[in-house]
């Protein structure tokens, strides 16, 4: 059986970038992380999950504007990011299910899951960690010759981390065609990030490393677009990286279990939805008269449908196998 | 057999292997301008140019990730660790991101990249320069670490480690540096097998790295009493090459580990480990010993540093008392 489900398995750089695709892209990710609670609730996906929901506009505004080859390294939230990339939700469901048909065969999950077939490094269960690996990649690209770009994406936690400071600071010095992209939702993990940075923007940081640094509100779509777009022109351009500070909010837990309400107030969690990414273009686009009522809906009905067709997919695959033992712990090599 | 130093055939190796694939870089501290802190990269920068050879400020997290990021996309980063004690600064990118890439991708991903370091005691480095590290990171499953004990097998064993799709971990003996091949025309071998360097029917004496001469010169002194020790040179420490190690405990019954690492959970009682529970090894009952470094801290002092390792004396007297003492 193939994942492939015409409607969703295309990354946006691929496909139309109008602001309906870009709408369906972020419902997407909306109702994947709302169908992965509740499949977790079912025990049908172990450990945990670390829902994206409310950061939607940044994933896919930065995918928006990149190239077919451009790669992404993400954190340990990756489904925005692997979705906007163009991952199969059947195979990445399959994937967070530990079953064979997934991205990685069901040894990665959530932490681990790369796909470099779609330019998807790969999340990270180290905060900080794939920083100086997008840096890397950003590199490789340039030294291949390649205009291509590459985009690490962390969290305001992860600024605190020396894998940070290094990767900035290397990628500066050696003008390295990447983006970082800090989405800033305010806490690391229960920490405020007044209680964990003396600083609000960390778009200021990016002075000390002798490179551009730019605010923007990662819960509008189009700000989001307008900030990175001449960031990763500057990368393509060889004129080396750009820090994105794009304040957003993570509406669940740090995993779907956590109670979040130990460190926020519910009235604080209620007031990020008036700043809801998808709404925010809804209204824009309604506003314009280029999306009426109907076609919303139907627009979530064929999301519901992709989702429940990736799905069907991911519960008929099988478990992953424990019969291989040790198989890929190395790679084949004619040297061993 | 080669006339180079240690220090000269890691150097023209690099030559080599650069000038063989365009997709070979370097970069690490000091290892351009200045040609590297042992000068193991010294010239490359003037052959090959700065895009090639990357001087990189002092971050180990970030040398080790953009070797993989580059990697990942199709390149074969060699990066340099002015001394294995500064790896340990970045264990998350060596240990979470690299040696785990290939399993967690369902086999998908491979990681072609390899970090060479210099390892050992003296002369003069102090406690946190000294360190014989590869002992903490055998538990790691995904890694490979290759230790030469000679100037032609380290050059094979790095165009092998470059050539190869995983990360590899090129330890260097510091105090081999200067010192030529003892052993003539060594034939070719996988990178991941332990070579039988003299053979023996008394006993066998496993080693790595430095510790390769020193039980070498004390298989020699000792066959004048003889005692007939069989060298094996374990050349890859992680994963071990076990059906070697095991055949030649079954045939001489006695197995004597050489590690300069301070004794305790490390690869000498790796190594015991495997045998003592191998049935061949058990059936034949196997004499198992065991001579480590001290378990303290490389003290400053030469002195103090000294003691920490075994000697060629310890070595010595560690194979007549193996030899002479009676098999059940």
């Amino acid at each position: 059986m193939t994942p492939v489900d015409p409607a969703s398995n295309c990354p946006l750089r691929e496909q139309g970038r109008s602001d309906i695709d870009l709408l369906a892209r972020m419902l997407l990710i909306r109702r994947f992380d709302e169908r992965l609670i509740a499949l977790h609730q079912q025990k049908l996906v172990p450990g945990h999950t670390s829902p994206y929901v409310g950061q939607e506009a940044i994933a896919v505004g930065v995918a928006a504007e990149l190239c077919n080859g451009d790669v992404v390294a993400s954190h340990h939230r990756p489904t925005g990011h692997a979705l906007a990339a163009g991952l199969e939700p059947a195979r990445l469901l399959a994937e967070l299910m530990g079953r064979e048909g997934g991205h990685c065969r069901g040894r990665a999950g959530k932490h681990q899951v790369s796909s470099l077939e779609h330019g998807f490094l790969g999340a990270n269960g180290v905060v900080g960690g794939g920083i100086p690996i997008a840096a890397g990649a950003a590199l490789g690209l340039k030294m291949r010759g390649t205009d291509r770009i590459a985009v690490a994406y962390f969290g305001d936690g992860a600024t605190n981390t020396g894998a940070f400071h290094e990767a900035l600071n290397l990628a500066a010095v050696w003008s390295l065609p990447v983006v970082f992209v800090c989405e800033n939702n305010g806490y690391a993990f229960s920490t405020r990030q007044q209680d964990h940075q003396r600083i609000c923007d960390i778009a200021e940081r990016a002075a000390a490393y002798g490179m551009p640094g730019q605010v923007a509100d990662g819960n509008d779509i189009d700000a989001v677009r307008a900030a990175v777009r001449p960031a990763i022109a500057r990368a393509r351009a060889g004129k080396g990286p750009t820090l994105l500070d794009l304040k957003t909010h993570r509406w669940y837990g740090q995993y779907d279990a956590d109670d979040s309400l130990a460190y926020r107030t519910q009235a604080e969690i209620e007031s990020y939805k008036a700043h809801c990414p998808i709404e925010t273009l809804r209204v824009r686009l309604a506003g314009r008269a280029e999306l009426s009522a109907e076609a919303f809906v139907s627009l979530g009905r064929e999301i519901e449908g992709i989702i429940a067709r990736a799905v069907e997919w991911a519960l008929a695959s099988p478990v992953s196998s424990a019969s291989e033992g040790d198989a890929h712990v190395y790679a084949a090599s004619d040297v061993r | 057999m080669s006339a180079l130093t240690l220090q000269q055939a890691l150097r023209a190796a690099h030559f080599d292997l650069m000038e063989q694939d365009s997709r070979v870089f370097v970069m690490g501290e000091d290892v351009g301008v200045l040609g590297g802190a042992f000068g193991i990269t010294a010239g490359l920068l003037q052959r090959f140019g700065p895009e090639r050879v990357r001087d990189a400020p002092i971050s180990e997290a970030a040398i080790i990730g953009a070797a993989i990021g580059a990697a990942l996309v199709g390149m074969r980063p060699i990066c340099e660790m002015q001394f294995v004690d500064f790896l340990f600064v970045a264990l998350d990118q060596l240990l979470h991101q690299a040696a785990l890439a290939h399993y967690a991708s369902g086999g998908a991903n491979t990681l072609p990249l390899v970090i060479r370091a210099n390892y050992g005691v003296g002369p003069g480095s102090g406690p946190q320069d000294s360190g014989t590290l590869y002992g903490a990171l055998l538990q790691f499953p995904g890694l490979t670490i290759v230790i030469p004990s000679s100037p032609s097998d380290a050059a094979n064993l790095l165009a092998q480690a470059v050539r190869d799709p995983n990360p590899v971990l090129f330890l260097e003996p510091r105090e081999l540096y200067p010192t030529t091949d003892l052993v003539p025309d060594l034939p070719a071998l996988p990178m991941t097998r332990a070579r039988v360097l003299r053979q023996g029917d008394h006993l066998t004496c496993v080693a790595a790295g430095g510790m390769v001469r020193k039980a070498l010169a004390a298989a020699e002194r000792v066959a004048a009493e003889k005692i007939l020790v069989e060298v094996i040179d374990l050349r890859c420490v992680m994963p071990l090459d076990e059906s070697t190690i095991i055949t030649s405990a079954a045939q001489t019954g006695r197995v004597l580990v050489l590690d300069e690492a301070p004794r305790g959970g490390g690869l000498a009682a790796e190594v015991l480990a495997l045998v003592a529970e191998t049935a061949t090894a058990r059936a034949a009952r196997v004499l198992l010993r065991r001579l480590t470094g001290a378990p303290t801290p490389i003290g400053y002092a030469p002195h103090l540093a000294a003691a920490a390792v075994p000697d060629a004396r310890a070595i010595e007297a560690a194979m007549r008392e193996l030899a002479h003492e009676p098999r059940a």
